[in-house]
């Protein structure tokens, strides 16, 4: 049982070396893509130190201080679960693009392995990222953690990072099904769950028929929360409404979208899409 | 499983270690024709079996189902009807130990083209279980023996040769010791050099490591060069079967090339030019 379990760890962990191995020789792009995400939160947290100018409003410090770092949990949230989102979507899409997909598939690692070895390297890509990012802007703008609650922050972390391993496993099933054009499919599920997730508002803003997606979208819960741990020290008493539909999402979505996925491998092998040419 | 489907096939000495009973795959056209496509039969209830220790020679024109028969074999299709099994365990129910007990090269030689051989080959290793301290020696010897020179092994892939790189498809499948390879046109593309290395490794590796090779190919030189058995197939069709003399005593005499016009009523190169376009 042990050997299983570290044999198994062994498979899923050369996903993960590989994954390393590959950003290193790509390193050009991801120093763009990490200064893309700098760059980004930085304009949105510039937005909240303008918005006193623009708006007329308050230009109390305390307040915002306080807008500064609401909206900078957001982009980071966002940009922590939308690399996990991005990155277990192109699973299939990058294999096939590099023409490694057929080697990937038949080699004699159980599915689960495999997806679990993605998830492992995708956690690592996005927790580096992030907290970059973070260390970028607070250079930049000043950032007020006086009051987080970090714990809770984290455990609200963690829970988003599986619920949305369950999304992003059952969103790789697009490019599995739809060769030239499922990743394309991807990334449009993804923009939806940004636009109804509250990342930078509060989703009672929305049309009253939108408002249902961000009731089924983890991230809603996770960003809610975060702002309450980092900005008002919320402990996980408090956290807890927010945290447990994440949980649930993530108990829910994870074996499904490991079961659709499975499903859509086994519909590829039947109609030959299972190949680097699609 | 596959450890002791090893054991039991160093004990016995006449095992099939593939056999495919009435396979048949077909695939939807990829364009809508009007009034609507039928679906083109790729392989068309092929059996045929590749004892142990043989190298198999699958003989036939472009897109005649030699490539789709390698992936149904490899675990990539399913067949539509028809039964295959790897040392006797059935590819669809015992999927993971025949995967422990095959390996392929296809004609692509298909990495991913920034790492180099070494970081490939080490993750291609750890995929079936070789941990890299081990590995990577291995890694060094194959790579050397196919002429690959030690700082060619540290490059990115991208930066290597056609031939290099089937050279290094072929080190890939060679590393997990598969008891079945399946090598899908492995020296199409390749100038004569490399592919006279690549098929004295192939007969190399037969002789000294007890694999089993099922070997697809348009070449006919290659075919009765390497292989102790040879079949036709032709649109989708095993059209014949046997060894290289057996065919042409079968066919009428003279070469391969004649058994082939025989067969098919083309000669290989005119049948490669007009098949083409059937999906493979």
């Amino acid at each position: 049982m042990n050997a299983n379990v570290g044999a198994q760890l062994g498979l899923a962990y050369a996903f993960v070396e590989r994954e390393i191995a590959l950003s290193k020789r790509y390193w050009a792009w991801e120093i763009v893509w990490l200064v893309y995400g700098i760059v980004t939160s930085l304009s949105v947290a510039y937005i909240a130190l303008g918005a006193p100018g623009i708006t007329g409003g308050s230009s109390d410090p305390a307040l915002v201080s306080r807008f500064v770092l609401y909206l900078l949990v957001g982009t980071i949230t966002w940009r922590f679960l939308g690399l996990i989102f991005e990155q277990m979507g192109e699973t299939i899409a990058w294999e096939r693009w590099e023409g490694t997909i057929e080697y990937t598939f038949m080699a004699p690692v159980p599915r689960l392995t495999h997806l679990l070895g993605m998830c492992g390297a995708t956690l690592v890509r996005a927790l580096g990222f992030s907290v970059a990012i973070l260390a970028a802007v607070a250079l930049f703008v000043p950032v007020d953690l006086s009051h987080a609650n970090v714990a809770s922050a984290l455990v609200l972390l963690a829970t988003g990072a599986v619920a949305f391993i369950g999304l992003a496993i059952g969103s790789a099933v697009f490019p599995l099904l739809w060769t030239e054009k499922g990743l394309q499919m991807a990334y449009i599920v993804q923009a939806v769950v940004l636009l109804v997730s509250g990342v930078y508002y509060e989703t009672n803003v929305l049309p009253a028929w939108m408002q249902p997606l961000s009731f089924v979208s983890p991230a809603t819960y996770v960003i809610r929360g975060m702002r309450d741990a980092l900005l008002d020290g919320a402990d996980l008493a408090h956290v807890w409404p927010n945290l447990w539909p994440a949980l649930l999402v993530g108990a829910i979505s994870i074996p499904l979208g490991l079961r659709v996925f499975l499903w859509a491998e086994r519909h590829a092998k039947r109609t030959g899409r299972l190949k680097r040419s699609g | 499983m596959a450890v002791q489907v090893r054991e039991a096939i160093r004990t016995e000495k006449k095992t099939a270690a593939l056999a495919a009973f009435e396979v048949r795959k077909e695939f939807r056209p990829a364009k809508v024709t009007p009034g609507g496509g039928t679906n083109v039969r790729a392989v068309d209830d092929v059996s045929l079996s590749v004892w142990r220790g043989e190298i198999y020679g699958l003989l036939g024109a472009n897109g005649s189902g030699k490539s789709t028969l390698i992936r149904l074999f490899s675990t990539l299709l399913t067949p539509d009807a028809g039964e295959v099994r790897v040392f006797g365990l059935d590819i669809g129910r015992d999927e993971l130990a025949v995967k422990r007990l095959i390996n392929r090269v296809s004609v692509e030689a298909s990495f991913f083209k920034k790492l180099s051989a070494m970081e490939n080959l080490v993750y291609a290793g750890r995929l079936y279980g070789v941990a890299p301290d081990e590995s990577r020696p291995k890694i060094v010897s194959i790579l050397r023996r196919l002429g690959i020179e030690d700082r060619r092994m540290r490059e990115p892939l991208e930066q290597l040769s056609r031939g290099m790189q089937q050279k290094v498809a072929i080190a890939r499948a060679f590393l997990s010791t598969p008891m079945l390879l399946l090598l899908d046109e492995p020296t199409t593309g390749l100038d004569i050099r490399s592919k006279r290395e690549v098929q004295t490794f192939v007969r190399d590796l037969r002789d000294e490591h007890d694999a089993t090779i099922l070997l697809t190919t348009h070449d006919l030189d290659e075919a009765s060069r390497l292989a102790d058995r040879i079949g036709i197939l032709h649109q989708g069709r095993l059209v014949a079967e046997g060894t290289p003399a057996e065919l042409a005593a079968r066919h009428g005499g003279g070469t391969l090339e004649d058994v082939f016009m025989t067969l098919t009523g083309r000669r290989l190169e005119d049948a490669d030019a007009t098949d083409a376009e059937r999906p493979t």
